[in-house]
């Protein structure tokens, strides 16, 4: 049935969109372990593969979550994980940005962004760690990963420029 | 000036005169520029377009609309387009500058999922796609080690980052009971120490 597939999509990124704190990037361990681990809707490989295509494409990150609609049920699929992942996470923006000002002194709410601060570092770490498991499946594609962190950590040179070193060593059959 | 108004609610901030407010089509064609440079993180063009470009906003209040951003879950500039539209043109506002930021890379990363589909068969095709997500992976973790940067020297916020790690990385565990539990301790020890 293709519309309970839509649902369960609209049902995991709908709650995956109130549990992003500090944004799409540090998600992808918890996208990773539904969609590859527990759903089975797609493979390691195709997991990497929808990474790499929402990289390659400008625009915010959160484009993983279109490709792997897409994969999972088209075009509709696309959009359904797409609003999905957006609409509840904006809906409560939109409650929350007309309270948030009356708060700006507030010693709680220093006390919330002091407190996840740690929480979120550590699930963009965590997200790192899962990425380069499931895509450096060889020592060549290591050592692309190891060599952009270098790189990124030194200089200050475009993402995008990274990104197309790691497609020409690719193509190159560095890989 | 509905801007103006809004912006005298709150303590002044404006260090330079900021312009009209701009108009639902503004906020749209604003914000599809922005999704359309974006790579490797939108954010520093949504910075570029609405305080130095359009100056919809002063410094200062970027830095309040974005830490907001980053305090709520979400994409942080899903949330941005929300916030910045609602301020200028009410809710129909937000809807036109989420759509103006999601659309053409929408469009863009579906047609590039389709043509790998097509195309996947060929050597190259995939080495390309092999290459791009090892270095993309290389961004990710650079980004988390520079946002470990300031951490240094809090010994509880690096007990904490190294337990979420942990807790996700290593074993695993659903983000939804890792947050229910780390999210307060954490939140209950910053507030304690801000106490002492």
């Amino acid at each position: 049935m293709i519309s309970s597939v839509l649902t369960e999509l609209a049902w995991q990124f709908s709650l995956l969109s109130f549990l992003a704190i500090g944004g799409v990037n540090a998600l992808i361990p918890e996208i990773h372990r539904r969609v590859v681990e527990m759903e089975h809707w797609m493979t390691d490989a195709d997991f990497a593969q929808a990474f790499a295509i929402a990289q390659a494409a400008p625009g915010p990150n959160m484009l993983i979550v279109s490709v792997i609609g897409w994969k999972v049920s088209g075009l509709l699929g696309a959009l359904v994980a797409t609003a999905a992942i957006c609409v509840p996470s904006s809906a409560l923006t939109f409650a929350v940005a007309h309270i948030w000002d009356r708060f700006r002194e507030a010693p709680l709410r220093a006390a919330i962004q002091h407190g996840l601060a740690p929480v979120t570092v550590g699930l963009v770490l965590a997200s790192g760690y899962i990425l380069a498991r499931t895509v450096d499946q060889t020592w060549g594609a290591l050592a692309i990963t190891v060599a952009t962190v270098a790189v990124t950590l030194a200089t200050r040179l475009h993402p995008l420029l990274l990104l197309a070193a790691g497609a020409a060593l690719g193509i190159a059959g560095f890989v | 000036m509905p801007v103006i108004m809004s912006a005298m609610n709150t303590p002044p901030v404006t260090a330079h005169k900021l312009v009209d407010a701009p108009t639902k089509r503004g906020l749209f064609l604003g914000f599809l520029m922005v999704g359309l440079q974006g790579f490797g993180g939108v954010l520093p063009f949504a910075r570029r377009m609405l305080v130095e470009q359009h100056r919809w906003l002063s410094e200062r209040e970027f830095n309040e609309v974005l830490s907001l951003s980053q305090f709520l879950p979400g994409p942080n500039i899903v949330n941005v387009s929300i916030i910045i539209g609602n301020r200028f043109r009410g809710p129909l506002g937000s809807i036109a500058a989420t759509l103006g930021l999601m659309l053409m890379p929408f469009v863009i990363v579906l047609v590039l999922a389709a043509l790998y589909a097509r195309f996947a068969d060929l050597a190259p095709v995939r080495g390309a796609t092999n290459g791009v997500s090892a270095a993309a992976t290389g961004l990710i973790i650079a980004t988390g080690l520079k946002m470990a940067h300031p951490l240094k020297g809090i010994p509880w916020h690096i007990v904490m980052c190294a337990l979420t790690f942990i807790a996700i990385a290593l074993l695993r565990l659903p983000l939804l009971w890792v947050l229910a539990v780390l999210a307060p301790v954490s939140i209950a020890i910053a507030r304690w120490m801000m106490q002492r």
